[in-house]
């Protein structure tokens, strides 16, 4: 098999990545939901208290994971579908990469601070 | 057989202006494009801007009255919302129908037409409310 540095790794690991972790934000995105649609008027102190509690940080902190790695891959996947030069699509694959690593660490910082 | 059609240089993959002006798109086509065309907003710029609100807002009591009551009040910051909550629910909705499209269940023409129809429709209904909401 021709193998490519800007290639995916032709297995079935990341298509099974990108559906696990689109449910886990799914369903984090439902339990936020209801978390607002059960507040009248948010206010700070339950909006602060809401991330205070330790399975909030921790399942955010699942939804920050889930999101890169979605991101990563369905990024890669379009960048292989419309970008052709080797060099532009290194290029937004690295801008991705990077990107995802800086909301991550922001998200660790939003959260433990 | 060397009919001139046979010669005929075929196509490798579809650009994107044939995607916009030679091929008319059936329904699941569209949401499969608006699929990706969400997904691209959400990873940027919407994820940095809602990190920076969620930064914000968790910062301090006066961070999170400026976003409540002063930044979120701007046109611009309700369009951004606006986009944000089409390309979420476009999102969510078409991930959920290829979830489904995935153990094979609503792969027929009709059911699939139908489900495209109603992924476009409640994600733009969705989008309407929420505009009400705002304005």
């Amino acid at each position: 098999m021709n193998r490519v540095v800007t290639g995916a790794h032709y297995g079935l690991g990341d298509w099974l990545a990108q559906r696990v972790t689109g449910l886990v934000m799914a369903i984090y995105s439902v339990i936020l939901l209801a978390y607002f649609v059960s507040q009248p008027a948010v206010t700070y102190p339950s909006w602060k208290a809401l991330f205070e509690q330790g399975w909030m940080r921790v399942a955010t902190l699942l939804f920050a994971v889930s999101l890169a790695w979605h991101a990563w891959v369905g990024m890669r996947d379009i960048l292989m579908d419309y970008i052709k030069p080797t060099g532009l699509r290194l290029s937004l694959e690295i801008f991705t990469l990077v990107t995802l690593a800086v909301y991550l660490g922001w998200t660790v910082q939003v959260l433990w601070r | 057989m060397s009919s001139a059609a046979a010669k005929k240089a075929r196509p490798k993959y579809l650009s994107l202006t044939a995607l916009l002006f030679e091929i008319r798109l059936p329904l699941p086509g569209w949401v499969s494009i608006l699929h990706r065309v969400s997904g691209l907003l959400l990873f940027f710029p919407l994820t940095a801007w809602l990190l920076y609100l969620l930064d914000a807002s968790l910062a301090s009591e006066q961070g999170f009255q400026h976003v409540r009551d002063t930044y979120l009040k701007l046109p611009v910051a309700k369009l951004g919302l606006l986009v944000f909550v089409w390309a979420f629910s476009h999102h969510f909705c078409a991930g959920i129908r290829f979830l489904f499209l995935d153990i094979d269940r609503g792969v027929e023409l009709k059911a699939a037409r139908a489900s495209s129809v109603a992924v476009l429709v409640v994600s733009l209904a969705i989008t309407a409310f929420v505009a009400m909401r705002l304005w």
